[in-house]
């Protein structure tokens, strides 16, 4: 079967799994953030538990994705076959970029600038907000783009424990040994990632624009 | 009897990790007084401005800022009391020429017309013409930049200022342009000033008095005349280093 043979009879198809995918790495791009950017911030307020934290995310990150799958089968809430675990595991792998990214980014604003901040009178609440995280605005965004590219390759994964995706045609291709069924899946996963890393690409440029650093 | 002077240093000692940054440090700055503060580098004199504004706390003696102790203060209550210039600057590169100077009394609640006449007084106050309100800090000289500096330490209209090296990054001659019109504005606006820097000349033209500072002490205070001729060794051995 040639490519465009395979594409109009999954046609139908391509479009729930684009959707799935989609799903599947933004929401847990959105907990991600929501829990590695607090906690980015808290190691620069708390450096005592840095060690802890980043090598806690580093190790997660050790984990090949299809043990990291497996192991979360068994377990309770959290686990179980399904979108649940996947997108468990996708927030686990996002955690260190984004961690990592935004901990550096608040400790590379110029010591002189923070200095200022800190001698005029700024509440640590206004330092962080209008200092600290509009100047580390950059850093964090890459953090964002690299754990989402990342993570729409790893929901591919997802497939085999029954969280859908683009990854289903992948391995049904593998299976059939169709490589036409694999591109299916492959290549819109590649355009997503590149979607994804353009469109968070144009936020970042607002979020800094006006100075140039 | 009790002093009005609006800084106070009694006894102050400042350890940290074992090492003795200042040691029984005691002296004050008058209304309108520029004090400043002579010394090489690592003799205790950027700790001790620090200590005023309660970025650091004395490890013995205490720092009475306008009758009350540094302790006592809500430091971000006795912090926008007090104007702060360093050598660095270290104006917000994010945020435009107008918006470094007017954080402040933004911050304070000011109304925005008052903000606004108050950014642009400033200006003209430190020689710096309206159009760059717009620009950001990278697109102005060093010279500029420490102007906004001061401006913005200005804003709040705070009694007191504390001057870390605050034109020791510029030109010799931007240096003199600038120094001369700060005597020209303290002279106007009579604030209390502690002034911190490791430049003779500087200290002659811009002090009332001179406190030369050595490994953590003051070892000597007086009137710029005086240090001119004072016989004290450590302090002839300074002049000598310019001569």
């Amino acid at each position: 079967m040639t490519f465009s043979e395979i594409f109009d009879q999954y046609q139908p198809q391509l479009v729930a799994r684009i959707g799935e995918h989609f799903w599947l790495v933004g929401v847990a791009m959105l907990i991600a953030a929501a829990i590695a950017v607090p906690a980015g911030i808290l190691l620069t307020r708390q450096p005592k538990i840095e060690r802890w934290v980043l090598g806690f995310t580093n190790a997660v990150q050790t984990i090949p994705s299809l043990a990291l799958f497996g192991f979360l089968i068994p377990l309770p809430v959290i686990g179980g076959i399904g979108p649940r675990s996947a997108i468990v595991a996708l927030v686990l792998y996002a955690l260190l970029p984004i961690v990592r990214n935004t901990y550096t980014g608040i400790k590379e604003v110029d010591p002189a600038v923070r200095e200022a901040a800190l001698a005029m009178g700024m509440t640590d609440g206004q330092i962080l907000r209008m200092v600290e995280l509009p100047l580390a605005a950059r850093t964090i965004m890459a953090g964002l783009r690299v754990a989402t590219v990342t993570g729409v390759g790893v929901a591919t994964v997802a497939t085999l424990i029954g969280a859908g995706g683009l990854g289903d045609f992948i391995y049904r291709g593998l299976q059939t040994v169709n490589s036409n069924l694999i591109l299916l899946g492959a290549v819109p996963a590649a355009l997503m990632a590149l979607g994804a890393d353009f469109g968070l690409g144009l936020i970042e440029r607002k979020l800094v624009k006006g100075r140039v650093s | 009897m009790p002093s009005e002077a609006p800084i106070r240093l009694s006894e102050v000692t400042y350890r940290v990790g074992g090492a003795t940054l200042v040691r029984d440090l005691s002296f004050d700055v008058g209304k309108a007084e520029t004090v400043v503060l002579l010394g090489r580098s690592g003799s205790g004199k950027t700790t001790a401005l620090r200590l005023v504004n309660h970025v650091l706390m004395p490890s013995a003696g205490e720092v009475v800022v306008e009758g009350r102790r540094t302790a006592d203060w809500d430091p971000i209550r006795l912090r926008r009391r007090i104007g702060y210039v360093i050598q660095e600057v270290g104006l917000f590169p994010h945020f435009t020429v107008a918006r470094n100077i007017s954080l402040l009394p933004s911050l304070e609640g000011w109304e925005t017309a008052r903000v606004d006449a108050r950014t642009r007084e400033l200006l003209d106050k430190v020689g710096l013409p309206d159009d760059v309100l717009s620009r950001y800090p990278h697109q102005l000289s060093g010279g500029q930049r420490q102007r906004v500096g001061v401006a913005r330490a200005l804003a709040a209209d705070p009694p007191i200022l504390l001057m870390d090296e605050p034109f020791g990054a510029l030109d010799p001659i931007t240096r003199a342009e600038i120094q001369r019109e700060f005597l020209a504005i303290q002279e106007t606006l009579g604030k209390s000033i502690l002034f911190v820097t490791h430049d003779l000349r500087e200290a002659l033209l811009l002090g009332d008095r001179i406190g030369f500072m050595d490994r953590g002490r003051l070892v000597w205070m007086g009137r710029p005349q005086e240090f001119r001729t004072g016989s004290d060794p450590r302090i002839a051995a300074f002049r000598e280093s310019l001569s």
